[in-house]
């Protein structure tokens, strides 16, 4: 029958088939943008930048992939996994010009699967434990406040391919922030329970605000945004003392090795296959 | 296929004549849409299958999901988080034509949670290795394909059309399946020994998602007299081992069955009798991963009360703000 064509033809040859992985979407984002390190650019700088930024999407991606099949509702399930596919795909795209830029030549996959805890440089928000939904939200709005303003500055590097990167990350970011703000919002107005909630996930996030600066200072911005979403929910920033030690630094709380361990296991049981 | 509104085709008053008018639109081909009129038992057994279906979409995100954290390279991660997600949206478009026919999508929920509905028996069964993600790319959703793609005919509008959609992104699902397949089978031993192993695992669980025998599947008939289904049990099950052989014959797999053969008489192949004793004992509860699906969707459902709550809450007080700031 002519409506089982897909299945029929399904042994053969389709000359689109490295095209199907949506985290980068169909299109190539860095298609006709120069890929040769511009004169003047610190090719290890640059190298050093990627991998972080890359390190803080895999890590965050890899925490919103925990809540699948555990989210509070169907649309919530859709939309967790739509924040992780994109900060997936920025990964992606990170690691492989962190491998053109540094003279190693890696793939995307040497990076994410190939180095150990104390060789990752996110921050450390972005690796503690899944938590409840509260924590889930007021993490996501702090790091997606974060890299949002990191991202608008990124527009303007000399590096084109950094920069275009975070020209279409802009528009992502700013759909993650949306979502998180609004359920920040619910979160805090609606019932005393997720009032409490929302607070107790505020104290746990705020002595890692101190950490999310890198190569621009953002933290006034960031500080803005909590201040308008705190006060539309109804709750205050907590006063906290930062954290020493930084995640940029290859300093990691006792939690992101397992995150490796589960997510580098299969890969690194293989060494020689290709997936 | 044209369908008919009630506003082009005004349906007689009496009772007698809405029915006459129902089972004219079902022997021209045409669609029942939510605000026609339809016998009860029609409606009973629509919820009851697409619920079915919506449940299947839902917990079958269980097994493949299990291997998002730990997918072995960045793009199959990525492949694989979207057809999760995919299946998510599936849920909640079935869950939508389910509500057409004025089920709820909570109260239907409760009823899974609670097992007093079904979902389909293959999503019972462990992942135990990647190469699972890729067979039940190639199996389950060929299998689900095949049971679909005459859905997207089904006489209720709203069912038929969610499936259109469904179905094109189960065919997707069922291409990186085998992609996947394929490039494990070109890598090391190892890889293509997971294959086979997954292959061996899945086969006779897959033939039996078509459901039992024909002559053992008492709702089959009147379901398909109403056009909710379009083929028997056994027709699509045959329909799918003639098309999954020569595919494994690509891939350089054995499909475990030393009955299996092509029949030059038939024009189809003869193939061996699923463990139909195994099917019911799964459809009963006592599959393997039974207890364990239901228990990750029950939680999921009960820790997330209080979000549900909340926004409930919170969109009472907007409004009631709303309604003192234009009242002020």
């Amino acid at each position: 029958m002519s409506d089982d064509h897909v299945y029929l033809t399904l042994a053969e040859g389709h000359e689109d088939d490295t095209r199907w992985a949506y985290g980068t979407g169909f299109e190539d984002p860095l298609h006709g943008v120069d890929t040769a390190v511009p004169e003047g650019v610190d090719a290890v700088a640059l190298a050093g930048e990627c991998v972080a930024l890359a390190d803080d999407a895999l890590v965050s991606a890899q925490r919103l992939a925990e809540w699948v099949t555990r989210a509070p509702e169907l649309e919530e399930e859709v939309a967790l996994a739509n924040i992780g596919l994109d900060l997936l795909g920025q990964a992606r795209l990170l690691y492989s010009r962190a491998g053109q830029v540094d003279g190693t030549g890696r793939d995307e996959d040497a990076y994410a699967y190939f180095r150990d805890a104390s060789d990752f440089r996110n921050v450390r928000l972005a690796e503690l434990p899944r938590g409840d939904f509260a924590f889930a939200v007021v993490r996501l709005l702090v790091l997606s406040s974060w890299r949002l303003a990191h991202f608008r500055r990124l527009g303007a590097h000399p590096d084109p391919v950094l920069a275009a990167v975070a020209a279409k990350g802009v528009k992502e970011l700013t759909y993650h922030r949306q979502y998180a703000a609004e359920w920040c919002v619910r979160l805090g107005d609606g019932t005393d329970e997720s009032h409490r909630r929302t607070r107790a996930a505020l104290d746990e996030v705020a002595p890692y605000l101190g950490e999310l600066h890198a190569a621009y200072d953002v933290r006034d911005e960031v500080a803005e945004d909590l201040r308008q979403v705190t006060e539309a929910a109804g709750l205050t920033l907590p006063v906290y003392r930062p954290l020493p030690g930084s995640g940029r630094a290859g300093e990691h709380t006792e939690h992101l090795a397992p995150l490796l361990t589960e997510l580098q296991g299969v890969a690194r049981a293989h060494p020689e296959a290709t997936w | 296929m044209t369908t008919t509104h009630a506003a082009e085709a005004p349906p007689p008053d009496a009772p007698d004549g809405l029915q006459e008018h129902f089972d004219a639109t079902i022997a021209r081909d045409q669609r029942i849409e939510p605000r026609d009129w339809m016998p009860d038992g029609y409606r009973k057994t629509l919820i009851r299958q697409i619920a079915q279906h919506a449940h299947s979409e839902i917990i079958g995100m269980q097994p493949e999901g299990e291997w998002i954290t730990r997918a072995p390279s960045l793009r199959r991660k990525a492949i694989l988080f979207a057809k999760v997600q995919d299946e998510a949206g599936h849920g909640l478009y079935l869950y939508s034509a389910a509500e057409t026919l004025g089920a709820d999508r909570d109260d239907l929920t409760q009823r899974l949670v609670e097992g007093r509905q079904k979902y389909s028996s293959i999503f019972n069964y462990p992942t135990l290795s990647f190469a699972d993600v890729g067979v039940i790319g190639w199996f389950v959703d060929g299998a689900a394909i095949c049971n679909q793609v005459p859905l997207c005919r089904s006489s209720y509008g709203p069912y038929a059309r969610a499936m259109v959609r469904i179905c094109k992104e189960e065919s997707f699902h069922q291409r990186q399946g085998y992609e996947l397949l394929m490039t494990m089978m070109r890598g090391t031993d190892a890889q293509r020994e997971m294959v086979q192993d997954a292959v061996n695992r899945w086969w006779w669980p897959s033939l039996m998602m078509f459901g039992p025998p024909d002559d053992a599947s008492p709702n089959s008939a009147r379901s398909m007299a109403w056009k909710i289904k379009r083929h028997s049990n056994d027709e699509l099950r045959r329909r799918f081992v003639d098309m999954t052989v020569p595919q494994a014959e690509k891939l350089g797999v054995t499909l475990p069955d030393p009955e299996l053969r092509w029949n030059e008489e038939t024009g189809h192949h003869d193939f061996g009798t699923p463990d139909w004793d195994e099917l019911m004992r799964v459809i009963k509860g006592d599959g393997p991963c039974n207890d364990r699906r239901m228990e990750r969707r029950r939680t999921a459902h009960e820790d997330g009360a209080w979000v549900r709550e909340a926004a409930t809450a919170h969109a009472a007080k907007q409004a009631a703000r709303a309604r003192k700031g234009a009242a002020a």
